[in-house]
């Protein structure tokens, strides 16, 4: 028996939807405030029951349009390349300052996805982004943080 | 009101904010045109930029990417029958055939042109049903304001999944959730926070627009391998044809301008409904309208064909404004994005807005004509050049939405976690968006949350914890029917019924 996938994800939300009504029960309201008729704790209880009904009402229920895709068609290594990138922009935003890490980010994310005209990669990259910088925080004035420009001089 | 026109006009029509319109519907327009990249996505990316802006001049710029992308999105449906937005479907009936037969300048002129109308037309209604029911929702109370938001998220819920109702209700559960997170506005309780002081202040709406719409539909292009630009760039080569219109052309769209402008309002106005329902509506309409000779050409280049869609896609983009000035309640997933930003400005939307702002109230209002001008002038015929600009490849589009995304955030927070979350929630979007579960109501959910447990809050307290205030008044009562007329048939219709 195939399970469709679409049942699987009811499944999962049903499980977070139980989860979530869990903590909303361990939410801690003020004394005074635990027998009135609305505290912190109200409308998530509600929204849990909530997911529950939804969420089983799509297990139980026969699926009557089953949304079907084909699994081995699609792009897992560029996808998952995009986001490992992101997050390692994530992580160097902050340390290698905005410059560098956006840069080199565009720059490897142009090559993942197969870019080879050298030019543009660059064109589109290193002064793409000092354009970019120099309108938000030359014009709009728009804070930016950047300790490798700072160190050069070049951003107060 | 004509105060209120002075006072608007005043405003709209300042260097800054005429430049914001030109560059909102130049934006809207290129994004629009790409496949896969709605109006959603367009005010997305352009929310980060509006917050350096006074609130008027941000929700100007943001009207005027929201009309540019449905412009943008008639031309890619016209020239190459790849419709931008699902608004634009119906233009494609007509469209396409009339530009396969040599005419798609005719095509285009008769989109704008009747997009102008429509917008135009649909602008005079909003200038003044905008006011009147400022005045009539001023006597609603919390529990018909609590029901008009399950209205409005039923109602999104029901249009936008296409036969997937539940899954659009697990996703508007969802979006409630997400937005209870972090301190409770009363007591400033923290609620689902993980001793994570990250998540204190809850999670940034910027960062869920961004991460649902902008992130994630650039990470389902490159997942499921499409290339959205391969349209742009067979726009860029066929050839237009003249853009004068004959008499008898004219003389069509004159006939039909009028009556899709007051369907496509109508439907704006409703919850849910939105530029998509109210395009099909005014084409089927107008079959029935014109003469038997006429109904033969439908769906092989009719000009009333192209001109009814057209107009009302354009005339519903105006009034779903309605619902959101007047009673702070977005209809559509566009305009939560909308009501999101103002909130994020410190506003309000709701009864009282066009008498405490009323230079955003009749700004917004005002610049919905100039942008009708703009895309009428500017983008015309400036077209094929845009299609041009649009001709970036996919390695360069998608990097670059992606560093938008990013960089949108950063600059809101200086945060690393914001950025994982807005990772996260993008890359489970895009697994969701796979299997169909929309997004729409998630957002609107999402926008919606606060406010939906602000006014539970104070109907619960006002009836003593007695569930009974959604019947005791006639219309909190008329509301929870339509709700459970909306559920139950959806549910009926999603898992029972046979065709």
């Amino acid at each position: 028996m195939r399970i469709s996938p679409v049942k699987i994800i009811s499944l999962l939300f049903f499980i977070f939807s139980g989860l979530y009504l869990y903590y909303a029960y361990q939410i801690r309201v003020f004394s005074f405030d635990e027998n009135a008729p609305f505290n912190a704790k109200t409308f998530p209880i509600y929204l849990g029951y909530t997911g529950l009904f939804f969420s089983g009402l799509y297990i139980v229920l026969p699926e009557k349009k089953p949304s079907n895709v084909n699994l081995s068609v699609l792009d897992y290594r560029k996808t998952i390349t995009l986001v490992i990138l992101m997050i390692i922009y994530g992580i160097t935003i902050l340390k290698a300052g905005y410059f560098l890490s956006t840069s080199f980010f565009l720059v490897l994310s142009y090559i993942t996805l197969g870019e080879k005209r050298w030019f543009w990669v660059f064109t589109l990259s290193f002064p793409f982004v000092a354009i970019f910088m120099f309108l938000l925080h030359g014009l709009l004035d728009i804070y930016l943080r950047d300790p490798f420009l700072k160190y050069l001089g070049i951003i107060g | 009101m004509i105060e209120g026109i002075l006072i608007g006009l005043n405003t709209a029509l300042s260097l800054k904010n005429i430049l914001m319109v030109m560059i909102g519907c130049f934006a809207g327009t290129i994004i629009g045109m790409l496949p896969g990249l709605g109006p959603m996505t367009a005010i997305a990316l352009m929310i980060p930029i509006t917050y350096g802006f006074e609130p008027s001049t941000g929700l100007i710029l943001m009207a005027g990417v929201y009309y540019g992308a449905v412009f943008g999105g008639s031309t890619s449906s016209i020239l190459i029958n790849a419709p931008g937005v699902p608004g634009t479907v119906a233009t494609s009936f007509d469209g396409y055939p009339m530009a396969q037969q040599g005419k798609a300048g005719k095509a285009l002129a008769i989109a704008a042109y009747s997009s102008f109308a429509g917008g135009t037309i649909a602008a005079i209604f909003l200038l003044f049903a905008a006011p009147s029911l400022s005045k009539v929702s001023l006597a609603f109370r919390s529990p018909d304001y609590f029901g008009l938001m399950i209205l409005g998220l039923t109602a999104v819920s029901a249009f936008s999944a296409k036969g997937h109702f539940l899954k659009a209700m697990m996703m508007v559960v969802l979006g409630l959730m997400l937005a209870s997170v972090g301190q409770d506005t009363l007591s400033d309780i923290p609620r689902f926070v993980f001793n994570n002081m990250n998540l204190a202040d809850g999670i940034s709406f910027v960062l869920v627009v961004m991460a649902t719409f902008a992130m994630s539909e650039a990470l389902t292009i490159i997942f499921k391998g499409s290339d959205p630009t391969q349209a742009a760039k067979q726009i860029s080569l066929s050839k237009l044809g003249s853009i004068k219109l004959d008499k008898e052309e004219t003389k069509k769209m004159v006939t039909t301008i009028p009556r899709s402008s007051i369907i496509g309002f109508i439907i704006g106005v409703l919850p849910g409904a939105g530029s998509t329902i109210a395009s099909f509506l005014a084409y089927g309409m107008e079959r029935n309208f014109v003469k038997d000779e006429e109904k033969l050409k439908f769906g092989k280049g009719s000009v009333n064909g192209l001109s009814a869609p057209e107009t009302a896609n354009n005339a519903a983009c105006s009034g779903s404004f309605v619902p959101l000035l007047t009673l702070g309640i977005p209809g559509s997933g566009t305009t939560a994005v909308m009501l999101g930003a103002l909130l994020g400005f410190g506003i309000q939307p709701g009864p009282r807005l066009y008498q405490t702002n009323p230079e955003i109230f009749w700004s917004v209002i005002m610049s919905m004509y100039i942008g009708m001008v703009i895309l009428l002038i500017l983008n015309l015929p400036l077209i094929p050049y845009i299609a041009r600009i649009l001709a970036v490849p996919r390695a360069f589009l998608i990097p670059l939405i992606l560093f938008f995304s990013v960089t949108g955030i950063y600059l809101m927070s200086f945060n690393n976690f914001d950025i994982y979350l807005m990772i996260g929630i993008a890359v489970f979007s895009t697994i969701l968006r796979l299997y169909e579960f929309p997004m729409p109501p998630l957002i609107l959910a999402f926008v919606l949350g606060g406010l939906m447990e602000e006014n539970l809050r104070r109907s619960l307290l006002i009836s003593d914890g007695s569930w009974s205030f959604l019947w005791d008044r006639p219309l909190t009562l008329c509301i929870m029917v339509s709700i459970a007329i909306i559920v139950g048939w959806q549910i009926y219709k999603s898992f029972f019924q046979k065709n």
